[in-house]
């Protein structure tokens, strides 16, 4: 923060006071309900940073010359939130995972039941672990692809540390039993509104940092990160229209009725799966596969079409979620349509990223980081496939409701998701901190192992399940009566949801090795280039000894 | 005139279709358009250049 300007810091000040403020008005009506609770936390969040700030405040004003380079800071501590969210969200979902084989582990608490549990791990991967390294990665891209700064240095901080505070505030409310009822919508209706100033500001710096660029072609990946911008703060702003019962309470309650308010929540669902957890990615895909294979994408103008693709198909494939249930016939096969439509420009997208490796094949061989963006391509056509196969409403009937769905979702999330940010981050650590490269390359190789195999257990345990439950659930007698009751399924499941919470454990420690090789690759020193350039024995040169990274 | 569910009906499933076929047809011109060529061609290697600064 030692960049900001006097004008940012007292901007930086002001706003930090008036948090606070806000702090002690939600702490003071909302007592010890848990508004009053966020509250408090809302102003230990803005007294803390109030006194980093402060640290920094009376210091000398910034270099004019760091005009002259990118503004990496606010990157290098987002990498920071991505990991450690990470951590805690895979956390989470294991012992979620492991709650469901062994059911005591909720230990008779009402704050670790499964139903507040679910929603603080699908939250803390989906948006601690995947909006980080999305606002991380976008800040990387779009300053190296424009060839200019960040358009200030208050923003980056405010969206970045803003959007954790909105985390911090819908996972902690989840244990509180804070919640909406709206899948992965879930937190209350103040936090709602504080992430939408978050997102304003993030789409705002978004396009005056492009408004600033020097290169006159915009480059794809950017578009990509627009649409998820974009599109999010859409889909958040429609899907929360709520009236609070009291301005003194957490409790909501949406605008839309009946099946109107479930075409919306899916609506929202499955476009927060198409611009959070896949534009955004598509992204990276398009600049950090190319980067790091030192190939140029296989198509541009593919890439082109398989955007515009994504981005008219997805909007109306929400209604595939809502089969076989009161929304007319003719909206669920409009879903139909458009999700099976959707596999062409998603096909499109894994096909030109894997192309592109034609010719770096050697490179995949050899390099853990790049083998982790070509099994995310693969796994990106994989669950693609399986999407559109799913969103068919005789599949679905087979189908919905059962663990293959939860499948479905985790090859797309480790598979995909997880997997071209670990690839990203990879690329992305290096080059930020000026290291040659990662501090163990036999860590980014285990831990692509790890996540791998970690992968593969857990979806072929939820394949298995969930065919094996939609079957028990449509099995019927001689003489109509169904065979099987939901117990009978459920006692089927128990080897399976074992094996799921091994998979998961395994990516867990994915994730923590991960953590640790980019924390050593940060403190590792920067290796000084030799004075001399002499070819001298350790000890001769204090500069030149090789450091562990070497 | 009484805008009503089946107004919405009756756009989506007439307008809704012609303007999303509409726009598809602009974005393949604009994809296959022979002067974007060497804009999309430079953009493709762009990303390789090593300055790692901005450009004044």
């Amino acid at each position: 923060m030692g960049q900001l300007t006097s004008g940012e810091r007292d901007l930086a000040g002001a706003v930090l006071v008036f948090m606070a403020i806000m702090g002690v008005a939600m702490a003071a009506v909302g007592g010890s309900e848990p508004l009053g609770i966020h509250g408090v936390m809302v102003l230990l969040c803005s007294v803390g940073l109030l006194f980093v700030l402060m640290s920094t405040a009376f210091g000398p004003a910034p270099d004019p010359a760091r005009l002259g380079k990118y503004y990496d800071d606010p990157i290098k501590v987002g990498v920071g939130f991505t990991l450690a969210w990470a951590v805690f969200g895979m956390l989470i979902g294991v012992w979620a995972a492991a709650q469901l084989a062994w059911p005591a582990l909720n230990f008779d608490t009402s704050w670790a039941s499964f139903g507040r549990i679910r929603p603080a791990h699908t939250s803390g991967v989906i948006f601690g672990f995947g909006g980080n390294a999305l606002i991380t990665t976008s800040y990387h891209v779009v300053q190296r692809t424009s060839r200019a700064r960040l358009a200030d240095q208050f923003s980056p901080w405010f969206v970045l540390l803003g959007f954790n505070l909105f985390c911090l505030i819908a996972v902690s409310g989840y244990f509180l039993g804070v919640t909406q009822s709206k899948e992965y919508a879930e937190a209350e209706w103040y936090a709602d509104i504080w992430l939408v100033v978050v997102w304003v500001a993030y789409f705002v710096l978004y396009v005056r940092t492009l408004a600033r660029r020097k290169e006159p072609h915009i480059y794809v990946a950017n578009w990509y990160y627009m649409a998820f911008i974009i599109v999010v703060a859409i889909l958040h702003i429609v899907n929360n229209l709520a009236v609070p019962i009291s301005f003194t309470q957490a409790k909501s309650y949406t605008i839309w009725a009946g099946v109107q308010d479930s075409m919306v929540q899916w609506w929202y669902g499955h476009n927060a799966v198409a611009f959070f957890l896949t534009a955004g990615f598509l992204a990276m895909l398009y600049y950090y596969l190319p980067k790091r294979a030192e190939r140029p994408i296989f198509s541009y103008r593919l890439s082109i079409l398989s955007f515009w693709g994504i981005t008219f198909f997805y909007m109306w494939a929400g209604s595939h979620h809502l089969h076989y249930t009161a929304l007319p016939h003719w909206v669920q096969n409009l879903g139909m349509t458009f999700s099976v439509m959707l596999l062409v420009p998603s096909w499109a997208s894994a096909g030109n990223a894997l192309l592109t490796l034609n010719g770096a094949w050697h490179k995949v061989r050899d390099d853990a980081t790049l083998r982790f963006m070509m099994m995310a391509a693969f796994f990106y056509g994989l669950s693609t496939f399986e999407g559109s196969f799913l969103a068919i409403r005789p599949v679905n009937s087979l189908s919905h409701y059962t663990d293959w769905t939860v499948g479905h979702v985790h090859a797309g999330a480790l598979g995909w998701v997880a997997m071209i940010t670990f690839g990203s981050l990879y690329t992305l650590v290096p080059s930020i901190w000026k290291r040659e490269r990662m501090y163990s390359a036999a860590l980014v190789e285990v831990h692509f192992w790890l996540a791998l195999v970690g992968t593969l257990i857990y979806v072929f345990a939820m394949w298995n399940s969930g065919i094996i439950q939609g079957l028990m659930w449509r099995t019927y007698s001689e003489d109509n009566a169904l065979v099987y009751s939901f117990v009978d399924s459920l006692v089927a499941m128990y080897p399976y949801y074992i094996a799921r919470a091994f998979g998961g454990l395994l990516f867990l420690i994915g994730a923590i090795v991960a953590s640790y090789n980019v924390w050593m690759t940060v403190r590792t020193p920067n290796p000084a280039p030799s004075p001399t350039g002499d070819d001298l024995p350790i000890g001769e040169h204090a500069g030149a000894i090789p450091s562990a990274a070497e | 005139m009484e805008f009503t569910h089946d107004t919405l009906v009756e756009a989506s499933k007439t307008w809704g279709l012609f303007y999303l076929i509409g726009f598809s047809i602009c974005v393949l011109i604009y994809t296959f358009l022979p002067s974007n060529k060497k804009r999309f061609e430079g953009a493709e290697r762009e990303i390789f250049d090593k300055e790692d600064a901005p450009w004044k």
